[in-house]
């Protein structure tokens, strides 16, 4: 056996849940990545274990944990290679993160195209679940925005456009990481004069009025989202604040910042405060969680209009504290995000109802609109309602309680979002995404052998370990899909080819794995 | 995998007639476990235990043959249904005998049957499969365990220090897991009325192959290190420990 490159380590996801073990390797250069791959390559087999990326471990379930297996941390493929200033267009290496994108690029004028409820996330990761911002139902998710990747699989290194390989190119969007390692990828940025937000912000006294403001006003806005105060009930079930906004221009911005330019681009991530691995279990409880939605709903202001916030508290509020899901303590918690389409917005209501009957405390929950989703077969996105909870693991009956939920989010022909899932089952999974036969038989194309895996790919029956169980099959009948297959392109941006940007293309095939006997232990 | 709340996909059973080990069964297949392969004597029971299993949903509910005695092939035996399978996201050791005090202690040779069945044999077969969750990477290894090896009675010492023993075992094979992402669990339930205590009058704080496999399931979510069913027993027992000799010898049964 070939000498070891990694260090053995116990991973969970944000969630903190479910652990196991793996040999973590930094890819402290692309071509470790290379080494690696050719490691689990030769392993195959049914003693290999296989390999899988990780960048910062946002996910909140077992997306990137490969038990016994190989994690990739692709954190450390951190460089810029290139910037044109005057298109936006950058490529970087996959484990830059998109905080480290923005506190280079807004200063220079450029914003991330779709940043998610954290900064804390790499190129890499937001790629493989193709993220969504609460900008989504304007300008659609990230891999909209990706022009080119570059892409380790088990059979070959590849450059990869949605013009050159669209079904790979895509597969990859939203794959969760199992059709290969992204090392590089090139993205198109969207300008901005400040980095600042003007802001609207108004309360809605219950769900029917939130979700009737966001269907008629969310269209004027290029971001939204809804807090929802998951504990009130009856007819304040659902009351919200609802925050929309878009990008500050210079001539927006008060004259304190007008007389400051500098500040008036600045980017300064801060963590306030960190959470210690010492947190008690149980700080958030129902009593916690009712009084800071009180205080939440309260604090804010009833209408207010074109206020200007900085990026930072609008964007990723709980970016300043670090570690806050160890504010869930040792059990840890879980998320469960769905998307329903509008037709069934009543799955909303019927959820939170759920969860109120059972007065569980979730702190965070979001509602957003989503737009048009993207050609990837296991990309989340559809037209139409999604709602984000955070859930603290413990209450005695959560596993029924979140399956009668996934038999109501499939009754709508809504999916979960598996860069938030920890617990679907196979089977509701195959029926929540019904061309999940189509990622596999790309997947099957660039890694016959199955040596892209993680705990998530396990469970859900992505990948092939030794044929334990028949192939499950869907418990409904699959449903056509009403949504277009063909790539659309959503902004006259993001359809331009890739400019020249300067990623390596390596479209040869690595050497043959050397000769290295692997026999396991 | 184990999930997020504790769910395990696939089973494992040494000893897969064990009563017990079938309660548990019936407990996690409605919840997802859709792989079950109990080993254990051939026989009708361990076919009827298989049906069940499948009947209640599995999606692979297989028999194999497994002696704790055949110390030899149990390496071969682990590899090999871990090749076949997979993964086990949970292995139950529940083989085991009770005896016949009476008769065993008059026969040395049927007392140390009871202790290969009940330790040595499982010693060798959870050394094997730790092997295999150690290199896996994960699983929960549940070790039915008794609080007859808390503290050996004169009534039943040839069984109670067999469990002591396996206890201990599987004591220091939790710590060396630590890391492993495998883990060790261990059970230890007192009287526990049914068909291996036919017959028997149930001693005080006794309990049922259910109550037994309710405990087990949620130690298998929380992963707890070491249960007792009724949990009671944990106090009893550890006040149990400090009687004097001249006492304890004169317990009942």
């Amino acid at each position: 056996m070939s000498a070891p490159i990694g260090r053995h380590q116990l991973l969970t996801g944000w969630g903190c849940t479910a652990p196991t073990a793996a040999e973590v390797i930094h890819a402290v250069d692309p071509a470790v990545v290379d080494v690696a791959m050719e490691r689990a390559v030769a392993a195959k087999g049914a003693q290999g274990r296989g390999l899988i990326a990780r960048g910062l471990g946002r996910s909140y379930g077992d997306a990137a944990q490969n038990a016994g297996g190989t994690v990739l941390d692709a954190t450390w493929l951190d460089a810029i290679h290139s910037v044109d200033l005057t298109s936006g267009v950058v490529t970087v290496g996959a484990g830059v993160s998109l905080e480290t994108l923005m506190e280079r690029l807004v200063p220079l004028g450029w914003f991330v195209p779709v940043t998610p409820g954290t900064r804390l996330v790499t190129v890499g990761g937001a790629i493989a679940a193709d993220i969504h911002g609460k900008n989504h139902h304007v300008d659609g998710s990230f891999c909209s925005h990706v022009t080119a990747m570059t892409l380790v699989t088990p059979t070959g290194t590849f450059t990869v456009t949605p013009g050159s390989d669209p079904e790979l190119f895509w597969a990859t969007a939203g794959g969760m990481g199992l059709t290969g390692v992204v090392t590089d990828a090139t993205v198109q940025m969207i300008p901005v004069e400040t980095s600042y937000m003007l802001v609207d912000t108004e309360r809605a006294a219950d769900l029917d009025s939130v979700m009737d403001k966001m269907l008629t006003g969310d269209d004027a806005y290029r971001y939204s989202v809804a807090w929802i105060d998951c504990q009130s009930t009856g007819s304040r079930l659902g009351r919200s604040v609802l925050t929309r906004g878009d990008h500050a221009r210079f001539e927006d911005l008060p004259d304190r910042l007008r007389r400051n330019p500098d500040r008036a681009r600045a980017f300064v991530p801060r963590t306030l405060a960190r959470v210690p691995v010492t947190a008690p279990s149980g700080l958030l409880n129902p009593l916690t969680v009712g009084a800071f939605n009180e205080f939440w709903f309260r604090k804010s202001p009833t209408h207010q209009v074109a206020k200007p916030h900085h990026m930072i508290p609008f964007f990723h509020p709980l970016d300043g504290i670090g570690r806050w899901n160890r504010l869930y303590g040792k059990k840890g918690f879980l998320q469960y995000q769905f998307v329903v389409p509008d037709t069934h917005g009543e799955t909303v209501r019927r959820v939170i109802e759920r969860l109120t009957e059972v007065k569980l405390a979730s702190f965070l929950a979001v509602l957003k609109r989503f737009g048009p989703g993207d050609p990837g077969p296991l990309s989340f996105p559809m037209p139409g309602w999604t709602l984000a909870l955070d859930i603290p693991v413990g209450y005695h009956a959560l596993d029924q309680l979140l399956d009668a939920l996934d038999e109501h989010v499939m009754q709508a022909d809504g999916r979960v979002y598996l860069a938030k899932d920890s617990r679907v089952s196979p089977a509701s999974f195959r029926t929540m995404y019904p061309r999940v036969d189509e990622f596999l038989a790309v997947r099957n194309r660039v890694d016959p052998d199955g040596v892209l895996r993680s705990d998530l790919g396990r469970r859900l029956g992505l990948c092939g370990t030794p044929a334990p169980t028949t192939v499950t099959k869907p418990t409904k009948p699959r449903r056509k899909r009403s949504t277009a297959s063909t790539p659309r392109s959503r902004s006259p941006r993001s359809s331009k080819a890739a400019p020249g940007g300067g990623t390596s293309s390596k479209d040869t095939t690595p050497e043959e794995p050397t000769a290295a006997e692997r026999t396991e232990s | 995998m184990i999930d997020a709340i504790g769910r395990p996909q696939s089973v494992l059973v040494l000893g897969g007639s064990s009563e017990i080990a079938q309660a548990i069964v019936a407990k996690l297949v409605p919840a997802r476990c859709a792989t079950v392969v109990l080993a254990g004597r051939e026989g009708p029971r361990l076919g009827e235990a298989t049906a069940r299993a499948k009947a209640a949903g599995a999606e692979v509910a297989e028999a194999v043959p497994f002696d704790a005695t055949h110390i030899d092939h149990h390496r071969a035996f682990v590899d090999e249904v871990f090749d076949r399978f997979g993964d086990f996201d949970v292995v139950i050791v529940a083989a085991g005998v009770l005896g016949d005090q009476a008769v065993d202690e008059g026969d040395p040779v049927s007392a140390a049957t009871v202790i290969t069945t009940n330790f040595t044999g499982l010693a060798s077969a959870m050394l094997a499969i730790a092997a295999r969750l150690r290199h896996q990477g994960h699983g929960r290894l549940v070790v039915l365990s008794s609080v007859a090896g808390e503290r050996a009675r004169k009534a039943n010492f040839i069984y109670g220090s067999s469990k002591a023993g396996l206890d201990a075992f599987s004591q220091g094979l939790g710590d060396s897991l630590v890391g492993t992402g495998a883990s060790v669990i261990i059970v230890r339930p007192g009287f526990v009325v049914g068909r291996m205590t036919e017959g028997m009058a149930p001693a005080p704080f006794s309990t049922t192959p259910d109550a037994v496999a309710d405990a087990v399931v949620k130690g298998i979510e929380s992963g707890a290190a070491v249960i007792y069913i009724p949990s009671i027993l944990r106090w009893v027992f550890a006040l149990m420990k400090q009687l004097p000799q001249a006492i304890w010898r004169r317990m009942p049964g």
